[in-house]
């Protein structure tokens, strides 16, 4: 789950970093208590906001009324701006980069750290950026620490606040479950502190059950898919129209391949699981419909569950319930004949190979 | 031959009590597999399929000589029992658990390196040496004993591969589900390393997907060290970016894990790649 820059930076507090004073502004008087100038913040969960015109600098009360009313409700890159956060702006000696991120091939939390800060960090060559791999079963070590502070050339003063800093922010990581925290620019400012500019903060969805201080908002999510989400279905919405279901995240990724094959596009991506319940086929299908594809393909390999019980489950909910768009079908594995008779019966097209179903559906909707 | 696991593994299932331990001891022994030992807190005495339940995990191997474990805990649960069988000394574990926080697999994959076994998953249907054993939820049904070796980190899309292949009468020797998780045991280099050395086995399948670097990694081994054919089918071409593909693991993020990138790495490695999943078993019929 990604966290808004303002809710990122309050774990950074709770452990003691250095933020601006700023809050989040809505009307005229939230801007009471705080020091212009001012720097406004729309909080969107992606990067480049300002370059969108996003983030915006502000001298008095007066003209900081005007550039909120303009950010807030602004589109960025199909977020619809909700909240913006004011804050101080901060006196900026030098701008650091700092994260630490999981490193799927070592398995372990990288540190990246960079003299260059306030880039993007893809662009910046790899010889500028310090990395260091912590072991998860020994933690950071001060040996760690030396090894990207040190590189950073920093002041005597400096140095020993980034360490803190790189301390407090690898504790935040492993104890909140982090994929990533990321700091970007950590600045240090003139009287030799180090600040958090901006906060980028990734909680794994799967540790969420144990931190149940942060409030699962799931900004990233579509209205549909948070709706799934609550209901334990994996679904994700696609530029496409044709809506697929499968077995399997696998399975399910190759069938939207096996469309783009025959120029046909997929706009739901629905995985059913290891599941034959029918109850969760028919909540799986409700979704679906709401989605509104113009076709729905329906790809089944069966192994431990059975094709006929999930022909089963689909049936009836198809013909208690009604569908407004062809559906093709093909299913393969454990049973298969007889969820192929199910599911004629209810109505639906049967293809008898991936190519075949992928091709016919992509028709459908005018691909070839 | 096969890799991994054979015929003698004496199988441990931690989470045996439970619908999928009882369902999938039954499959397993089906399949031939030694099942030889459950472990469920508080149900000590008890058996599935006259399999004995223990307490923990150290009287089951004191009492059985298990030596492989299979997890089939709820996530919750899943670092606590890897933990308790790496340190009762079982040397092969094997974990089917899905949703297991990422900073608890790191976790346990590092201490079993640490403890010089071999971990497979999370998140993964298991290991199955066709003639020999299946260890996890892989439906027996799809096997047939051969030479061909499947490494995957899918689970119903290596099914449907190994189905069509045994529908050719291309065998299997070893089929290991990797798992879809971001961080996992044994890789496809694991794999291929051991596949390289097998006498039974003359080819080898991979089956990827979109998110991380392991078939690009798989590709530089493959380059360097592998002499036996390598077929492959990567999943997630038209998957957008950022968006998490229904595995934890199967995610584009900051322009890294991109299907273009592991099929151009593959095809350097003169792997050769299959468009649709039923197609591998074509491929592996015109070259062996």
């Amino acid at each position: 789950m990604k966290l808004f820059e303002y809710r990122g930076k309050e774990l950074f507090k709770k452990y003691g970093l250095e933020v601006p004073n700023g809050k989040l502004v809505s009307t005229e008087k939230d801007f009471s208590g705080l020091n212009f100038p001012l720097v406004l913040k729309a909080q969107v969960p992606i990067g480049g906001r300002g370059k969108a015109g996003g983030i915006k600098s502000t001298e008095n009360k007066k003209d900081a009324i005007s550039k909120l009313s303009q950010i807030i409700g602004m589109d960025i890159r199909g977020y619809k701006v909700g909240k913006v956060l004011a804050e101080e702006k901060a006196d900026i000696k030098n701008e650091l980069y700092l994260s630490i991120s999981l490193d799927r091939t070592k398995k372990m939390p990288l540190i990246m750290a960079s003299a260059s800060g306030g880039m993007d960090i893809e662009s910046v060559p790899d010889e500028k950026i310090i990395k260091e791999w912590i072991n998860p079963l020994i933690g950071i070590q001060p040996f760690n620490i030396r090894n990207v502070v040190s590189k950073l050339k920093l002041g005597k003063e400096e140095s020993k606040e980034t360490s803190k800093t790189l301390t407090k922010i690898y504790k935040l990581f492993r104890d909140y479950d982090c994929e990533l925290v990321e700091i970007n620019p950590l600045i240090i400012t003139s009287n030799g502190g180090v600040m958090a500019l901006d906060s980028k903060v990734i909680i794994n969805d799967d540790a969420m059950y144990r931190h149940t201080d942060i409030i699962p908002e799931h900004v990233e999510l579509t209205p549909l898919e948070k709706d799934a989400k609550e209901k334990g279905i994996t679904f994700i919405q696609l530029d496409g129209d044709i809506g697929v279901i499968a077995n399997g995240a696998g399975l399910t990724m190759a069938t939207l391949d096996a469309l783009t094959y025959y120029k046909g596009q997929g706009g739901v991506f629905l995985d059913l699981g290891g599941t034959d319940d029918p109850e969760k086929v028919k909540q799986a299908f409700e979704l679906m419909k709401k989605a509104k594809p113009r076709v729905i393909f329906l790809n089944l390999f069966g192994g431990i569950t059975k094709c006929d019980t999930v022909a089963t489950g689909v049936k009836a909910v198809i013909t208690k319930e009604g569908i407004n768009c062809p559906v093709i079908t093909r299913i393969k594995g454990m049973n298969e004949e007889a969820a192929k008779e199910i599911l004629k019966d209810a109505g639906l097209i049967t293809a008898t190979t991936l190519q075949d179903a992928a091709q016919r559906s992509s028709e459908l909707v005018g691909g070839k | 031959m096969s890799i991994f696991v054979d015929e003698k593994n004496k199988v441990l299932v931690q989470g045996a009590t439970g619908h999928q331990g009882v369902f999938h001891i039954a499959e397993m022994l089906g399949f031939g597999t030694k099942v030889v030992a459950g472990v469920t807190p508080g149900k000590a005495g008890q058996e599935v399929h006259k399999v004995p339940i223990f307490d923990n995990v150290q009287e089951g191997v004191d009492e059985t000589g298990a030596d492989t474990s299979l997890i089939l805990v709820p996530a919750r649960f899943a670092k606590d029992a890897v933990f308790e069988t790496l340190d009762a000394g079982v040397k092969t574990v094997v974990v089917i658990t899905e949703n297991i926080p990422f900073h608890d697999a790191m976790e346990f994959v590092h201490y079993a390196k640490y403890k010089d076994a071999i971990l497979i998953g999370p998140n993964c249907p298991g290991i199955a040496s066709p003639g020999k054993t299946k260890i996890g939820i892989l439906p027996g049904s799809i096997f047939k004993q051969g030479n061909v070796g499947v490494a995957s980190r899918s689970g119903t899309l290596t099914y449907e591969i190994v189905n069509s292949l045994t529908e050719k009468g291309i065998g299997q020797s070893t089929c290991v589900g990797l798992g879809g998780d971001p961080i996992i045991g044994t890789t496809f280099i694991d794999s291929l390393k051991e596949f390289e050395k097998d006498k039974d086995t003359k080819a080898i399948v991979l089956v990827g997907e979109i998110g991380g670097t392991a078939e690009e990694d798989a590709a530089e081994f493959i380059t360097e060290h592998i002499n036996k054919p390598v077929f492959a089918f990567i999943a997630g071409r038209t998957a957008p970016p950022g968006k998490r593909m229904g595995h934890a693991g199967a995610i584009i993020a900051r322009g890294k894990g991109t299907a273009a990138s592991k099929i151009k790495a593959f095809e350097k490695a003169e792997v050769k790649l299959a468009k649709f999943p039923t197609d591998i078993a074509d491929l592996v019929e015109q070259h062996i």
